[in-house]
């Protein structure tokens, strides 16, 4: 039987490494990650978990030793936070152009200056296009989870690309929730071993990260682009096969009380549990609101976004970071990008909140729906408005 | 490789771009980034090979004659040959000429 435990979400992504037989763990700690590769590092060393543990001097190198480890066919777990994913920035590329399955847990931290250890979504965007899978979840039990389907997802033949964990620094990583730990027989069965068809190996050489010239360059681009997007058939089936054996479904974009709505709210990771206690009130009160959250953020699941929102008059988005002289949030560029040439769609507002840390109660999103209703009537001078912002 | 890289559709690539035949860097052409080639006065040669340690790109060899030539499939026209032959045997060539 499956144990429920109580537990801090990082210890239990740490679990969740450990479950799937991780065999190279490369990281180096920062807020509010520290405590997932602390505990990966104690279940190294205490012998639990049969791993090399490589403690690096910085983020780049973590995920460089963790390109090397993949590219050997080792399963590689790593995890790492705001500035630090933003050290790592240009070796993400590689991971995912070069076909490395490795899994990262990304606990969503806020990018200096100011100095914010706290939790927004400012480094996810930044690294929205360099090619990886990038799965959010909401929960711990959903952090759990979805670290084993990362790791079956990645390492599916089909597939082979490096998938990232979002989880909200902070807000869930160092939150002591109550999670189910699967067995490790049906883990086991669950994730295949990983076996990249033409692994570094002596016996049979080959090269990989090769220079390419003009002539070349560009189909390698298109390749990766049309993998990318093919794997969310893989995910899907993953996400299917994951429901059949453990009994918790998840989808690329997942509604809360949508039926009948006139204006949605769509939120990313764990506010939007917030979110749906304020849809909750909004709905004891009459109002004909629900709740869109994106689970999936990379390949984006345009076909399934658009069938989730299309009957609705008025689609808030709340941004969790700001791109600085663009068109909003970058969530909601997207969103509005998605929706541009169809013929049935609602009026966007965009709304950015709960940066660096601040929190977006259920009342402020209950706030910040009337607000945008207003602004689909009446129309704002403004491109987007942050919420709860003084003066 | 078995066909030429300008031949190749996004459909023919390994995964993650991996080169499976190994070695086949003998087959790129850097030749054609050269504007200037070396020309070798084999009066003054005295056949020492300096030329081809000091060859960045290690591709100068030995001829049947003795003397150490740059092979232009490779060569890409640095001059480092010339700067350092002792003789001033080697003199740079701007390819137009």
């Amino acid at each position: 039987m499956a144990k429920r435990v109580g537990i801090e979400v990082s210890l239990a992504i740490a679990e969740a490494a450990k479950l799937a037989n991780t065999d190279v763990v490369a990281a180096y700690p920062i807020t509010p990650q520290t405590h997932i590769v602390e505990h990966l590092a104690k279940l190294v060393a205490d012998g639990e978990l049969d791993a090399a543990y490589i403690p690096v001097e910085s983020e780049h190198s973590a995920m460089s030793a963790c390109l090397g480890a993949s590219a050997t066919g080792a399963r590689t777990f790593t995890a790492t936070a705001g500035q630090g994913l933003e050290l790592m920035h240009e070796v993400l590329y590689v991971a995912s152009s070069m076909q490395f399955p490795i899994v990262m847990a990304v606990a969503n931290r806020a990018l200096s200056s100011p100095l914010s250890v706290w939790g927004d979504h400012s480094d996810v965007m930044a690294v929205r296009d360099t090619g990886w899978i990038q799965i959010f979840v909401e929960n711990g039990q959903e952090a759990v989870d979805n670290v084993l389907c990362a790791f079956r997802i990645g390492e599916d033949p089909k597939v082979l690309l490096p998938v990232m964990v979002h989880l909200d620094g902070f807000y869930l990583s160092h939150v002591i929730e109550p999670v189910l730990f699967p067995e490790q027989g049906l883990v086991d069965k669950f994730i295949p071993p990983y076996q990249h068809p033409m692994p570094l190996h002596p016996d049979k050489p080959v090269t990989m990260g090769a220079f390419g010239p003009p002539v070349i360059y560009a189909e390698t681009k298109k390749a990766q682009e049309v993998n990318l997007r093919a794997s969310k058939e893989i995910i899907l089936q993953c996400w299917a096969e994951f429901g059949k054996t453990f009994q918790r479904h998840y989808s690329p974009i997942e509604s809360y009380r949508t039926e009948g709505a006139r204006v949605l709210l769509l939120t990313m990771g764990s506010f939007s549990e917030t979110a749906m206690t304020a849809i909750d009130k909004m709905r004891d009160k009459g109002k004909e609101v629900g709740l869109v959250r994106i689970r999936l953020w990379r390949p984006f699941p345009f076909e399934e976004f658009r069938q989730a929102v299309r009957n609705a008059d008025v689609l808030v988005v709340v941004d969790r970071a700001l791109s600085f002289g663009g068109p909003g949030g970058p969530v909601c560029s997207e969103v509005r990008s998605a929706l541009y040439g169809e013929k049935q769609k609602p009026k966007v507002v965009s709304f950015i909140a709960g940066l660096g840390g601040r929190d977006i109660t259920p009342a402020g999103f209950e706030e910040i729906v009337e607000r945008g209703i207003e602004i689909a009537q009446k129309g704002s001078e403004n491109e987007f408005e942050i919420f709860g912002v003084r003066g | 490789m078995t066909k030429p890289e300008s031949e190749f559709t996004w459909k023919d690539l390994e995964i993650g771009g991996i080169v499976a035949e190994p070695g086949n860097a003998s087959q790129y052409q850097t030749g054609d980034w050269r504007s200037q080639r070396p020309i070798l006065d084999t009066d003054k040669c005295i056949k020492c090979g300096l030329c081809y340690i000091f060859c960045p790109e290690g591709c100068i060899e030995q001829n049947a004659d003795g003397y150490f030539e740059a092979n232009l499939f490779y060569c890409k026209g640095c001059g480092i040959c010339a700067r350092e032959c002792w003789v001033k045997a080697i003199t740079m060539v701007p390819e137009e000429e």
